[in-house]
């Protein structure tokens, strides 16, 4: 084992109450900002969801709609003229919007209604565990996510409930579904959702394009634009980035998250400094033996810069137990705690960097150190 | 004698500033060769320890050049100064300083470890030296497991491990017994017969005289007498 190391290692595990104090505080403060950034993860797949499970070209949108959830409508006597444009070979509408679900057992709770028709290729429920789609033609069928089923009052297949006064029957049960607004989404036919969310007959929330393979997107877009007024067209990856950046930064949700963040990485390097900075101010007459005996100011640093990452190790290795066990209890929840190996790699390295910067104020203390101290008794 | 392994000429340390400043070595020259365990004395307050700092490149005299082995230190950065201490400087301190929570072979090994010496090369030489100091049985000990005698014993193996051209000792005795005390010259004096190897000692002890080769009187600053 090096020297430095042995050094540093000693140090810090000298004063046994301080290197507590010093892990429990990289422990806390990584916990919050797995938690906070995991929460983001989260939350950012969350408010695309929709949008990722689409095969969809592109998307006709109102001008203006800031996020799916936009409930803005569009003339749905605009897709003759869309499916005129060359290239384009299927236009999908879709009819969102909220209503109020009323639940057998008493009560009403908001839900968020998406209708598209089976056997086109528009928006419809993903990770189907009980019944099928081809079941939600039918009027009145509906898929529900079993997370919500208590919220909902229903649970399996030909439960039934009402939706503005209309009997709905459920004909599918998908799993994992979940809206970050917590109000639940509920899939139907394009006919069920108009009329759950008094939608007229000549109006549609989206069209969901479909282009033939080689089409020149861009051509298409433009195209659009010149015919149809007051409306926008954009490709996936558009509409995914214009929903993350109204959810996540437009409503603040998202600095929110980031602030939590910063704050825990704020007070871990603090709480580290502190702690390494008192126990350089213990060892200063031994780093003054250092200096005096001809050590470089390198290897003086190397001591401290080890304790500080054997402190992020440590730190990290119990902060990262800890998170796999709030991951896992947040799994089926209606907002999961998102962990990936690029957060934890990226959650490691923010642990080293904000040990080694809590290793300045020491490292400055111990350039400030007179050898000569050596000398005195 | 041959070339000075250390040498201050006309060495002037003001220490302090303003009405605080404080002459402590006023026009100082001596030499230190090899062979030779020259003691310093002098009363508390006559400038022993800043001249021995100022020998040992740790502090940069205010006026004066010192020399180490024929290279002035004049204008050199402190990372030119702490490279020659670690070269060709050993020190030995009154009150040891050793590091507590390294075992003695680790402590004598530290001074080769600064250098970037290979650490199994450097832990044999670290036994080494702790024999000839007539420690080998005891390190594996820590500081705290040793008598002062033994600690300081520790402490000149680690100023002696890497060889250095001088050894500067700052009162090496006086937190020990006159039995232990008289033993820790005796190998200091033992390593000064060596003649690439000067040993220069700071001590109030008279009983040590008759180990010294040379005894250089030092007051208010100046060297008052050679002996």
């Amino acid at each position: 084992m090096s020297l430095t190391f042995k050094l540093a290692s000693r140090n810090l595990f000298q004063d046994r109450l301080r290197f507590v104090a010093t892990i429990v505080g990289i422990v806390f403060s990584i916990v919050l900002v797995t938690i906070q950034l995991g929460l983001f993860l989260s939350f950012e797949r969350m408010v695309t969801a929709m949008i990722d499970h689409t095969s969809a070209d592109l998307w006709i949108v109102t001008l203006g709609t800031k996020c799916f959830e936009d409930p803005s409508l569009l003339d749905a006597r605009d897709q003759a003229q869309i499916l005129s444009i060359r290239g384009v070979i299927e236009s999908v509408p879709v009819v969102i919007g909220f209503t109020q679900w009323a639940v057998p057992s008493g009560g009403v709770t908001p839900v968020f209604a998406i209708g598209s028709d089976a056997g086109q290729r528009g928006l419809h429920p993903w990770n189907v565990v009980q019944g099928s789609l081809a079941a939600l033609s039918a009027q009145g069928a509906v898929a529900i996510d079993k997370t919500y089923s208590n919220r909902l009052g229903v649970s399996k297949i030909g439960d039934s409930a009402e939706i503005r006064e209309q009997a709905v029957r459920v004909a599918a049960v998908t799993d994992g579904i979940r809206s970050f607004t917590t109000t639940p989404y509920i899939f139907t036919s394009l006919a069920n959702a108009r009329s759950y969310v008094a939608t007229p007959p000549n109006k549609v929330s989206y069209f969901l394009l479909h282009v033939s393979p080689g089409t020149d997107i861009g051509a298409v877009r433009e195209q659009l634009l010149t015919k149809l007024a007051k409306i926008e067209v954009l490709t996936p990856d558009e509409f995914r980035s214009r929903s993350r950046a109204f959810w996540l930064f437009g409503t603040g949700a998202g600095a929110a998250l980031f602030a939590g963040a910063l704050l825990g990485a704020i007070v871990g390097t603090v709480i580290v400094a502190q702690t390494l900075y008192s126990s350089t101010k213990d060892h200063l007459s031994e780093f003054a033996t250092l200096r005096a005996i001809g050590s470089s100011s390198g290897y003086i640093h190397k001591v401290i810069i080890y304790q500080a990452l054997l402190s992020a190790v440590i730190g990290f290795g119990l902060a990262a137990c800890i998170g796999l066990v709030v991951v896992r209890s947040t799994a089926e929840t209606s907002l999961p705690i998102v962990m990936t190996p690029g957060l934890t790699l990226g959650l490691f390295l923010l642990t080293v960097l904000m040990c080694i910067l809590s290793a300045t104020a020491a490292i400055v203390k111990v350039l400030r150190i007179d050898p000569a101290v050596a000398f005195r008794q | 004698m041959n070339e000075p392994l250390l040498e201050a000429v006309d060495v002037v340390q003001r220490l302090g500033k303003g009405a605080g400043e404080v002459r402590a070595l006023n026009g100082v020259s001596l030499a230190l060769g090899g062979g030779q365990l020259t003691l310093l004395m002098g009363p508390s307050g006559s400038g022993k320890t800043t001249l021995l700092s100022v020998l040992g490149c740790i502090l940069t005299p205010t006026e004066g050049t010192v020399r180490v082995r024929g290279h002035s230190t004049v204008g050199a950065r402190p990372g030119e100064l702490a490279k020659l201490r670690r070269d060709h400087i050993g020190f030995i301190f009154q009150s040891y300083r050793l590091f507590p929570m390294l075992t003695a072979v680790d402590n004598v090994r530290l001074a080769l470890d600064i250098r970037g010496e290979d650490p199994d090369r450097a832990t044999a030489r670290a036994k080494e030296v702790l024999l000839t100091v007539g420690l080998a049985h005891k390190e594996n000990a820590f500081p705290g497991e040793l008598s002062g005698g033994e600690q300081q014993r520790v402490a000149i193996a680690r100023a002696i491990v890497g060889n250095p051209s001088a050894i500067l000792a700052d009162e090496p005795t006086g937190a020990l017994d006159s039995e232990n005390g008289l033993a820790i010259m005796k190998i200091l004096a033992k390593i000064a017969k060596d003649p690439s190897r000067g040993v220069m000692v700071v001590t109030h002890d008279p009983r040590i005289l008759p180990l010294a080769d040379r005894v250089i009187y030092i007051e208010d600053g100046r060297i008052s007498r050679e002996a």
